[in-house]
């Protein structure tokens, strides 16, 4: 796939409602973003979001892609997507858990949190358990710090965590996980 | 749109107001404790009481008392006769605390005579009577999802002021005559950086917003987003006309999407009324906002980070001068404010330069609004004239450590700052006693610490988290704050001897005076205040090291 490919001819119906040449459709949604954003390299932090959110993770052809319908150096658009922590390269496990290292978080107890799981669940920052099911992050601070310590499952935030309730969550995850299964 | 239609869709939204408001707190401490199914069973309640035409139930912005949440509050009686009098604002409602969906009926059959067991707060304890609300105004009050809710509070009236009746350098004038500082921490006078970038030659000019709240334990900028979104929009356009640029930028952070949602709506309401966009209320200007979303980096927080990552690179800071008020975004002229400094703006063109600079210290105007947490009775947000004693703050108005722990310090300022001790609680909260204090104002972030917290420990943490967001690009910083976390690793391991702490301070000396921007400039700092008030912990260490 080229440059060219991604910027498809206005007029031509067969070709946007068609599927992407990839056969994937979600470069499709994709192109549609970089089209919202006219084409603009300044815009690459933004359709790298877009990409993450359609994709789940920014694999090297998704990189690429982007950086071939910027006209940017794959150097550039690569450098940005490590710079940043909210990129990620690597796939993430079907759930997130995702524990705040705020200061008030830290004095109320995350560090204790995330060394327990250690413990008990032989996982670190950063991982995911060793069935997929749970990726295991740490934010710098979420700003709900009068909840602290926060943690947010799979998008939602709660509050006044402790290392046995973020152990539970992790384990009901992959409970369910084994019951579909 | 002129004057007449503003006052008239504030009138409107007035005369729309039901006897009873019940509101809501939907911002983010209390929507993370479940506060969207609160307000969906607070609609049904009084649905199911068929009290609709009296009872208006609304989401609105932070009520401050985070700790307590979800918060909501209930004002006005539910009459017989049909009502014509609007509710005075200033009567206390009352407040309930801890809601859950479950306890709205009974919230709701309050107003019909009924008993209720929730949880009920206090609105004349100390934590509220000590606040002057000036940013946090309308927070907990309007609707920050309608504009009409804002215009109701007198919101654009001063922009329509400012477009219509005052020059560019009238309203630099009224801002550097009201001695408003930047409070995204470093203090500098706002109406000199206005005047400069308005001095500025280019035939474009930016405006940012710099709303990439990195400091961890902060989150008034959030607040303030979520609960008042236009009040920030108005600012950023009073601002754009006073030093003549055409297009506004506001950098949030990817971890505040209820924020970048409510800015989004805000800027469409607002194009749609024609108080954004061209022509703005039937003047000459014309102003465009587009929201930039971060992807965490703390270093973008830097203005010239934050520049560097609008035009979707790296975000890298670069040597100043130029200052971003000569060579910007792109190369422009541009102007960044933090979102706390623009939330200030609206009420100073409205009630003048003399009122502001009557509130504060001689050097420190206007209020400050802080973030209280970690180890203390109330948490939330406070908003307190400059100059109030960090006691009143902590003791008072934060009911000190729960449990009758005792308070050791303060830490202020985020890994920029330092930690205060308890012993130093007499001081006045204001840019220069901070200083003094080898802390800083810092955006606003306030952690109590107690008796239980290990300095050196909270050293190292600070020091992990400069470590882990230095961008690499110059090596005092990528270098010197590994070192530093190595060092105090050490310490708190209890395997260092007297020379790794000379080494310490060294370094710390090294890489305050040599890194690039900010961040390692400031890195030091947490290490230098500590070990100025608590030395005692680090020996104590090394001693207890030495034994081994």
């Amino acid at each position: 796939m080229n440059s060219a490919s991604a910027a498809q001819p206005k007029n031509s119906k067969t070709a946007s409602s068609a599927i992407h040449a990839s056969g994937d459709k979600r470069f499709k949604m994709l192109d549609a973003t970089i089209k919202r954003y006219q084409y603009q390299q300044d815009a690459l932090i933004e359709i790298l979001h877009k990409a993450q959110e359609l994709f789940g993770y920014l694999e090297t052809d998704v990189l690429i892609y982007v950086a071939q319908s910027l006209k940017l150096p794959p150097s550039r658009v690569y450098g940005v997507a490590t710079f940043y922590h909210l990129f990620s390269l690597a796939p993430s496990g079907a759930h997130s858990c995702v524990i705040c290292t705020g200061t008030a978080c830290y004095v109320k107890g995350a560090q204790t949190i995330l060394t327990e799981l250690e413990k008990s669940d032989n996982i670190r920052a950063g991982e995911t358990t060793p069935d997929g099911q749970v990726s295991l992050l740490t934010a710098r601070c979420l700003g709900a710090c009068g909840i602290a310590p926060a943690v947010v499952f799979d998008g939602a935030v709660l509050g006044n965590q402790t290392a046995e309730t973020v152990h539970d969550w992790i384990h009901r995850c992959s409970a369910e996980c084994t019951k579909e299964g | 749109m002129d004057l007449a239609e503003l006052l008239e869709i504030a009138k409107k939204e007035r005369a729309s107001e039901k006897p009873v408001q019940v509101r809501c707190c939907m911002a983010a401490g209390c929507l993370s404790a479940n506060s969207e199914a609160v307000k969906k069973s607070l609609d049904a309640a009084v649905t199911d009481a068929g009290l609709e035409e009296q009872v208006q139930v609304t989401g609105v912005g932070c009520m401050r008392l985070c700790c307590q949440g979800p918060l909501v509050e209930v004002k006005g009686e539910v009459k017989q006769s049909s009502v014509d009098k609007p509710v005075a604002e200033e009567t206390l409602g009352t407040l309930y605390e801890k809601v859950v969906p479950e306890d709205a009926p009974s919230i709701i059959g309050t107003l019909t005579g009924g008993e209720t067991t929730v949880q009920k707060g206090d609105l004349a304890q100390p934590f509220f009577t000590y606040q002057m609300p000036i940013v946090l105004e309308n927070s907990g009050k309007v609707d920050p999802e309608r504009i009409q809710s804002y215009i109701a509070a007198k919101g654009y009236q001063g922009l329509y002021h400012v477009l219509r009746e005052k020059t560019p350098a009238d309203v630099i004038d009224t801002i550097t005559r009201s001695g408003l500082r930047g409070r995204g921490g470093a203090g500098y006078p706002t109406g000199v950086k206005w005047a400069t970038v308005a001095k500025a030659k280019g035939d474009r000019k930016f405006v940012i917003c710099n709303a990439d709240e990195g400091d961890p334990g902060a989150f008034m900028d959030r607040s303030i987003l979520e609960s008042d979104p236009h009040r920030v929009l108005e600012g950023m356009a009073i601002a754009a006309y006073a030093v003549g640029a055409n297009q506004g930028y506001i950098y949030v952070r990817a971890e505040y999407p209820t924020a970048i949602n409510r800015l989004q709506i805000a800027i469409r309401q607002a194009q749609r009324l024609g108080i954004l966009g061209t022509q703005i209320f039937d003047s000459r200007f014309d102003f465009k906002v587009d929201i930039r979303i971060g992807a965490g980096a703390y270093v973008c927080g830097e203005e010239t980070a934050l520049m560097a990552s609008i035009e979707g690179k790296r975000g890298m800071p670069e040597p100043r001068p130029p200052y971003p008020a000569e060579s910007g975004l792109w190369g422009y002229p541009t102007l960044i404010n933090n979102v706390e400094t623009y939330a200030n703006i609206s009420p100073i063109i409205r009630k003048g330069a003399e009122w502001f600079a009557s509130i504060g210290t001689e050097k420190s105007k206007g209020t400050k609004v802080f973030a209280l947490a970690g180890q203390i009775t109330n948490t939330g947000l406070i908003e307190v004239p400059m100059g109030t004693p960090l006691e009143l703050i902590v003791e008072t108005m934060g009911g000190g450590v729960p449990n009758g722990g005792i308070v050791k310090a303060v830490q202020t300022g985020g890994p920029s700052g330092g930690c205060i001790p308890a012993s130093a609680f007499n001081s006045p909260v204001d840019y220069e006693s901070l200083a003094q204090l080898g802390s800083m104002m810092g955006s606003g972030g306030m952690i109590v610490m107690d008796q239980t917290t290990n300095m050196v420990d909270v050293a190292r943490f600070f020091m992990e988290f400069c470590m882990d967001e230095s961008c690499g690009k110059c090596i005092p910083c990528r270098v010197g704050t590994v070192q530093l976390h190595h060092l105090l690793t050490k310490i708190s391991e209890g395997k260092a001897s007297m020379t790794d702490l000379a080494l310490l301070e060294e370094l710390c000396e090294t890489v305050k005076f040599t890194s690039l921007c900010g961040l390692g400039q400031s890195a030091p700092n947490p290490v230098f205040s500590t070990l100025r008030y608590f030395k005692e912990e680090y020996l104590a260490l090394i001693k207890q090291g030495a034994k081994v």
